[in-house]
Formats: C-alpha cells, structure tokens, sequence
C-alpha cells in the first residue's frame, strides 16, 4: 500500500476513492513517547478534514488527533484501546478508523515529501 | 520496602484511638459487612518506623529546593503551625453556637477581607477546597449570573491554550463548552483572536496573569474590557499570584471572580493532600450567588453567619478547610501590608536571578525578564544530544534537587519549568544554577548517563509508560 501524509502527521490509506484507514505517523508516536491512553470516535460518527477526531494520552500530554478527510466512521480499531502501545510499537499497522463517504481531504503528501517536511521540523 | 499491610503480625494493635465517649449505635445487618475488614496488625513502634521511613523517602520543601513551576512550592513557616495548633481552633465544632466561637468567626472574616484587599474584589467564599475546585466554584457563579438574567445563550468559556488543563477541564464541569484561543509568539493573549472568539454566546474568559509562561500580560485592560463589551465575564485563575500579590490587583485588572490557592500563595502545606484550600472572590454584583456561610458583623456587635440570597449552595461543608485558613491568616499578618508585596519582589528577583544565570546555556522559551517563574526550551539540546526536558529533570534527583515542572506550558516545546519562589537564600540558587549547568555538560558529554538517570536515589529511573498503562491503585490481598 501507498501512504499518504498530512503535516498534522496523521497517514491517509485510501482503500478505494471514498474509503480510507486514518492513524498516526511514526514521527508523531515518537514525539509524543509512549502512549497509555487513546480515545476514539464512534462508529457513524462524522469526522471533518482538519478537525480533532481522536485524542492520545502519553505520560507527558493530551494531545487531539486531527482527521486528515471529511466523512463517516465506518470501522473503529477497538484493539487499540487496551492496547494503546501498538501505536508506538507499529504506527503502519495501527489504524485508528476507517472512514467511507470521503468528500474532502487536507493537503496530503507522499511519503518523500513527508520526510522532507520533518526534517525541516527537527531542524529547527 | 514493605508495604504497612506487609509488616506486623496479626493481633498486633497500637493505643492511639480514645475510647468511643458516644454510645454505640448498632448498624443494621443488612448494611453491616459480611467480611472482616482488612487492617494493618502494626504495633506503635512499627507503625512509627514505616513512617519514617516515608519519610525518608519523600522529598519535600523541608528537604531541599523545590522548584515545581506554576505550583508555588514556597518554605510553610512554622509559626503557621503553632497558630493552627491552638485549643481555641483545634476544638470547636462548626455547628456550635455562634457565641461560642466568635474568635474563629473573626478569623474567617479577617481572611475574607485581607484577600478581598489583596486581590481587589468585594466578597470571598473559603469553602472551596483546592485551586480546581475554585475554579468550579467560579464558574458556577458565572453561570448563576448569565442564568438569573434570563441570558441562557451564553455557553462558551474562553481559555488560552497556555491555561493550565484545569481550566478547561473546570469549565467543562460546569457544562460550558471550551473555546481555545491560540497565544502570541510571547506568549500573551492574542487580541484578534480573543476579538474573534467573543460574541453573544460568550459566558466569560479565563485567564492566569501572570500567565503560565511567567510573563505579565501588558494587554490585560484591553483583554478584559473585550470580554466586558461582549457581555462575558472574566475569571482569574491565582495559580501565578505569588508573583503580583500586593502590587497589582485581579480586581484591578477588571476580572470579576477569582480564586487564590492558599497552599500556593500563602504558605500553607502543598502536596501530599495538603489539604489545600481555593478561596473564591467575586466582585459585588456576583456576591449574592456566593455559596456556603460566610461572616458578617465585627468586634463591637459580633460575628454573625450569613446565606447569601441566591447562592448557589455549598461546594463544601461548613468554612473549608478551617485549619487551612487559619495558617493562611497567620502568614498573611506576620507579612504585613509590607511584607506581602516584598515577598512578591524577592520571587521575581529569585527567578530572574536563576534565568539570566543560565540563559547563555539554556535556551529560554522568552528572552525577557520574567515574573516568578521562567520556561526553558530543551529542544536544542535535545535535537543536539538526544538528552530530553525528562532527562535533565530526572539527573536533577541525583543533586537532590526536585525537578521542575516538565512538558507545560504545552505551547513550548521540551518545556522545563522553573519558580524558585522567594524562601530560598542565594546559596541553593547557586547550587541548583551548578547543579543545571553540569547537566547540561553531561548531556554533551556522557548522554547515555541521563537517559537512565537518577543513579543515587532509592528509586531509579520508574517505567512511567508501564505504569500508567497497567495500573495498580490498590493492595492485591490474596484472601
């Protein structure tokens, strides 16, 4: 499969035009350290491009989670609320929904360019 | 070590209870345990022991420097003990005649208008026991004052994103949803958005000032008037008063509510449970929501118990945290009206003396002469060494020094967080100034040493993540 990325550092998967797995990029688990707690939306839930969707709890922070596309929970990954840490173990495999209905999106980057834009982020 | 249920032996007991003077009441089965209760089986010299050796392995004011930003972790004097250890304080009850308790009458009401005086308002309630409890209690007044208009539209509370989580999380409590406003590049409130954030909807603001990057918000007139224009109210929160306290005025400022932590500002105990106590003050207009019993009168005609005509209700049995205010008032007199604000000047001297002594090390999060406490940015060092804001914190424990607050305000990046407040001499500024500096020349030369930091304490480096996500909160019996 071919990620996509936000610079909200969130990974896009589009499985089809309108369906798409949304979960955090490697570079955020590893910012954020390691994570006791997640909070996820509901199944049929809206979700909106650029809008706080989930949140993560590490031992430092709260911190939101923005959702990179507009449209409908269809599928939650239920195993990552008692098993917070498979987003800092495997961030790729760690999905946190799946969204359908997709009618808009934020700016999404291939994975070059994503890499390309953390590493200004660390240079700073 | 052991734990008290690990020590002792059963039948073990100690005498420190008095014997029951009331007579007994029999508890009706079906409400009466099934099991015995688990009980330590300590007797006095063991449970004394297990205490000491808590003791021992705490770290408090008492034992050494203390700077926990935003917590005001100030020396408690002791003469504040000796005034809360009084039979006159000690044995009363509050539902005795007010007769006979005219002298702890006088002091609820000296506290009341000594805060009143320090923090510019017209009315104070002493039952809120914590700083977040005040918080909620101040909302609540906010709210009985939009709802008692008939001006039930008013459902936003305004908070930076520099506020401490308490705000928000207060005014969600309270019902109210949390309309987040991003802060300048100095930290300060943004103007044009707070312009943009206020409406009809808005039921007030929340705002500490100083603010949680320990700089005074010159805009503070203009902030609060945007609040005022749009109908809002506009809360104080008086985590950072140490730094303003007989100078410059909450009431002043144009705030209409506030709450001071007593165990922050006014030397009474802090951690541990304190307990704490989070007097609220309010502006006239607000006072007859007030809840709880507060004092009237004076020497001459007496003490007398008052109800506020639409207070909300108690937040808190009685008067709070009695005792409490009691150590406060104490502190408050021995400081006089001169002393107040000179203890306010020497914590912002303390803490400008520490930040210029390292600020060509550290980078500081605001390169500007700050109030009573600073923010550092580890983010060079830790984007240089790999040794993060945690590291440093944790290399602190082997100087026996505690550490800072850590990772606030979240809007700067590997925060350190330092408030030395005003009881600490030149010499443990030095050695903590010391203490910083070789840290940060570990961090260059030996970064693995820090990683895995402390070294010399009881306890290690804890697995935070392990513990937080498999929590243990209480003992596990086996039976």
């Amino acid at each position: 499969m071919s990620l996509l990325f936000s610079k909200s550092h969130e990974w896009v998967n589009m499985i089809d035009d309108t369906t798409a797995q949304v979960g955090l990029t490697d570079y955020a688990q590893a910012e954020l350290g390691g994570l006791v707690f997640v909070n996820l939306p509901e199944e049929g839930d809206d979700v909106v491009s650029g809008e706080p969707f989930a949140d993560v709890e590490s031992v430092k922070a709260v911190s939101d989670v923005f959702s990179p596309v507009t449209g409908k929970v269809a599928e939650i990954n239920e195993e990552l609320l008692d098993a917070p840490e498979k987003i800092n173990e495997a961030p790729y495999d760690a999905w946190f929904v799946k969204v359908e209905g997709i009618t808009d999106k934020v700016e999404l980057i291939d994975e070059a360019a994503y890499k390309a834009y953390v590493s200004t982020l660390s240079e700073e | 070590m052991d734990l008290i249920f690990e020590i002792g032996s059963e039948g073990r007991k100690l005498s420190l209870l008095p014997k029951c003077d009331v007579p007994e009441v029999k508890v009706p089965e079906s409400q009466s345990r099934k099991t015995a209760l688990h009980l330590p089986h300590v007797s006095e010299n063991e449970l004394s022991r297990h205490y000491s050796k808590l003791a021992k392995r705490s770290h408090g004011v008492n034992d050494g420097f203390y700077p926990l930003g935003s917590c005001t972790m100030k020396y408690n004097p002791k003469v504040n003990e000796i005034a809360a250890s009084f039979k006159g304080f000690t044995g009363v009850h509050p539902l005795q005649n007010e007769r006979t308790v005219q002298g702890s009458m006088e002091v609820i009401k000296k506290t009341e208008d000594t805060l009143c005086e320090i923090a510019g308002m017209d009315a104070f309630t002493l039952q809120p026991a914590a700083g977040a409890h005040g918080e909620f209690t101040g909302l609540l007044l906010i709210k009985a004052y939009h709802v008692d208009r008939g001006d039930t539209k008013r459902t936003k509370i305004i908070v930076p994103d520099s506020a401490h989580g308490t705000n928000p999380a207060s005014a969600a409590m309270c019902g109210f949803d949390v309309v987040s406003i991003p802060s300048q590049d100095d930290g300060c409130v943004d103007l044009d958005a707070l312009r943009g954030a206020v409406g009809d909807d808005t039921a007030g603001l929340m705002l500490t000032n100083p603010n949680t990057v320990g700089l005074f918000d010159k805009n503070i007139l203009q902030i609060t008037k945007i609040v005022h224009d749009a109908g809002g109210l506009c809360y104080y929160d008086g985590a950072n008063l140490n730094a303003v306290m007989g100078i410059a005025r909450p009431g002043d400022m144009g705030f209409d509510a506030v709450h001071i932590n007593l165990h922050k500002t006014f030397s009474t105990p802090h951690g541990g449970g304190g307990p704490g106590a989070g007097p609220v003050g309010c502006k006239e207009f607000l006072k007859q929501f007030l809840p709880g019993h507060h004092v009237a009168g004076d020497e001459n005609e007496g003490f007398r118990y008052e109800i506020e005509t639409k207070s909300i209700g108690a937040v808190k049995m009685f008067h709070g945290n009695f005792l409490v205010i009691v150590r406060a008032l104490t502190y408050m007199l021995m400081l006089g009206k001169e002393g107040v604000p000179e203890a306010s000047s020497n914590a912002v001297l303390n803490a400008n003396y520490m930040r210029t002594k390292l600020d060509d090390l550290y980078e500081m999060a605001y390169d500007t002469t700050c109030m009573h406490e600073f923010v550092m940015s580890l983010e060079p060092l830790k984007h240089k060494t790999g040794v993060s804001a945690l590291d440093v914190a944790k290399g602190l424990l082997d100087y026996g020094i505690h550490p800072p607050t850590m990772y606030f305000p979240l809007i700067v990046e590997e925060a350190l967080m330092i408030e030395p407040t005003e009881t600490e001499p030149k010499e443990v500024l030095d050695e903590a100034i010391v203490a910083l500096r070789a840290l940060y020349k570990e961090a260059t030369d030996n970064p693995e040493a820090l990683h895995s930091a402390p070294h010399n304490t009881v306890i290690g480096r804890p697995d935070e993540v392990g513990a937080a996500r498999n929590t243990v909160l209480r003992y596990q019996w086996t039976d």
